[in-house]
């Protein structure tokens, strides 16, 4: 190679590499920029709402004075909502994950019931919305109450519940259920005592995952008609209701700067609770997947 | 599970059962979604043709007279879905690619945790910042900038869609066995020229479902855009103005007190049913791309 080619090459190779470096630069910028973006929107609701957020404000009802109000009726009506839709959607969603993971053969039916539960989670939320205000509202005449909210939000997070279990099942290895089975144990017995334990961590950060989908969740319930001006905590599932998404959109949507104030303090509250959730799920899941 | 444990005999217990009608439950929420859409949908187009519910040009069901042109609301839609990829894909895809291809494996651990939590965060609260913090930002640099602005909906939905993004990218980036970078590498190519010639290209259309279902999340996305973006359809290629979109119409009905069998209360499932359709397009456009890539894969 003559000397004058070696120079461009060692050229050409230098810039080569500076391309390299500049694209990393670029790649870790764009995934710091998304990091700062968190970070932004939790400091920014964090100065407007920390002011509000005492005791009294947990304790109070909503109010036409700013500084009166209060997240009691969000807070009480969330926890009616989620509890109820916990007690729905996790059996519901367990049960047909066994079914389509363990219990059914692969036959045409279970092939369509997966597509159908993979269609589902990417419908929008707010048709599930329209589906409650069609059916549980008006059709089986529930009202607009927690346990039509529920419902709706059971059908909402369903799909994910099924999906995350059926991958937790789907990762535990098939000779703990040859072992069990090899042993003259019935399937059912190996399901509950082997399979289902062995998934658990799995299926657990899919729940928690999921109720924190369902507790952030406000276009379904403003759908079925939940109530945004609420002066009462519900006493059971036939009451009203309205829940803290709710109650945040309702002070956001209001003009005056003190109303923004309470929303961001209520959002500071809504945020501890479900990024505290994710973290659980997350942690959880991490270390179900280095042990496996 | 395959073959030889599922020809296990499943005792007839009750359990067996119990399990088979809860996953019917799924196929029962998709027939009641398409039944309530069809039937109110149609009590609609009994009032309103359907030429004039695709091509009007106004959208004002509650006034006199009456409008029933849905092009406003797909219009103020479309503006939220382009604006928010224009943010979210290039973002989405830059950090899938430093957290899947540069960042070791210690710095994955701690960042990816970092972005999925992005996801965690409810949309009412994205509302809320771009109400707040980014329309305020907006008007500092474009004083003509309305409190409600169709700019302000997509950077919100943008940063919202952003965790899908690099997420699902990672995981088709990740896909890509790791032969073909060796390949690469073994010709003397530089990291930046594995990236770009050999993985993303390998991934595309793993990369490709990630950019359709998160667009799809952000036509569907409701209460940042209610919030941000305002409530007022219009046909209109400015996003300083206010607008409105097919699902924060759906919520604007809700909020008020609309009894059953009118038309107004008619109009909320004749644009979801729309919705249902979209969305549901651009989920099977995602999975076609996925089904190409695995099938390729073996």
């Amino acid at each position: 190679m003559s000397q004058a080619n070696e120079t461009i090459v060692r050229r050409r190779l230098r810039s080569r590499k500076r391309v390299e470096k500049l694209f990393g630069v670029v790649c870790i910028a764009a995934l710091i920029l998304s990091a700062l973006l968190l970070f932004a929107l939790v400091w920014g609701v964090a100065k407007d709402g920390v002011g509000r957020l005492n005791w009294s404000f947990i304790d109070s009802f909503p109010s036409r004075i700013a500084s009166r109000a209060g997240i009691k009726a969000a807070l009480a009506g969330t926890l009616w909502i989620i509890g109820l839709t916990i007690l729905i959607a996790v059996p519901i969603g367990l049960a047909s994950a066994v079914y389509l993971e363990e219990v059914a053969p692969k036959n045409r039916l279970v092939r369509f019931i997966e597509l159908n539960v993979a269609n589902l989670a990417g419908v929008p939320s707010i048709l599930y919305g329209l589906l409650g205000l069609a059916v549980f509202v008006r059709w089986m005449d529930l009202g607009r109450t927690v346990l039509a909210g529920a419902l709706t939000l059971s059908l909402l997070i369903l799909p994910m519940i099924i999906i995350t279990a059926q991958e937790a099942l789907r990762a535990v290895p098939r000779a703990y259920r040859e072992g069990s089975l090899a042993l003259g144990t019935t399937p059912w017995r190996t399901t509950l005592k082997i399979t289902l334990p062995c998934a658990l961590p799995g299926i657990l950060t899919g729940v928690i995952l999921s109720v924190s989908r369902a507790m952030g969740e406000t276009a379904p319930l403003i759908t079925i008609g939940a109530l945004t001006y609420v002066a009462f905590t519900p006493t059971g599932p036939n009451d009203g209701f309205t829940a803290l998404p709710i109650q945040i959109f309702n002070w956001a949507s209001r003009p005056q700067a003190s109303f923004h104030e309470n929303a961001a303090a209520a959002i500071i509250v809504l945020l501890a609770v479900l990024l505290g959730m994710n973290l659980i799920a997350i942690v959880l899941r991490d270390r179900a997947r280095r042990k496996a | 599970m395959i073959d030889a444990l599922k020809r296990i005999r499943w005792s007839e217990s009750p359990l067996t059962v119990v399990c088979f009608l809860a996953a019917l439950v799924s196929i029962l929420t998709t027939a009641g979604i398409v039944l309530v859409l069809a039937v109110e949908t149609l009590g609609f187009f009994r009032e309103v043709s359907l030429a004039e519910f695709l091509t009007g040009r106004e959208w004002a069901p509650m006034f006199k007279p009456q409008h029933f042109g849905v092009l406003p609301l797909v219009a103020g839609t479309a503006m939220i879905a382009v604006g928010s990829a224009i943010i979210a894909i290039p973002l989405g895809l830059l950090s899938a690619i430093y957290l899947s291809e540069y960042a070791s494996p210690g710095v994955r651990r701690v960042l990816k945790p970092i972005i999925e939590l992005l996801a965690g965060v409810p949309t009412v609260v994205y509302g809320y910042f771009g109400l707040t913090m980014v329309t305020p930002l907006l008007q500092r640099f474009f004083p003509e900038v309305g409190v409600f602005n169709a700019a302000s909906g997509a950077i919100v939905v943008g940063i919202m869609i952003l965790p899908t993004v690099s997420s699902l990218c990672e995981d088709a980036l990740a896909a890509v066995p790791k032969e073909m970078r060796y390949g690469g590498y073994g010709i003397g190519s530089t990291k930046f020229e594995v990236t770009t010639r050999i993985v993303v290209p390998a991934a595309l259309s793993g990369i490709s479902a990630a950019f359709v279902l998160a667009i799809s999340r952000a036509v569907g996305e409701t209460m940042a855009v209610t919030l941000a973006a305002g409530m007022t359809p219009k046909l209109t290629m400015n996003p300083g103005e206010s607008i409105q979109t097919m699902t924060a119409y759906i919520v604007q009905v809700s909020l008020g007190d609309t009894p059953a069998g009118t038309i107004v209360y008619q109009t909320i499932f004749a644009v979801g049913a729309l919705l249902f359709l979209i969305t549901l397009g651009m989920n099977i456009l995602a999975r076609r791309f996925v089904v190409r890539y695995s099938l390729k894969d073996q």
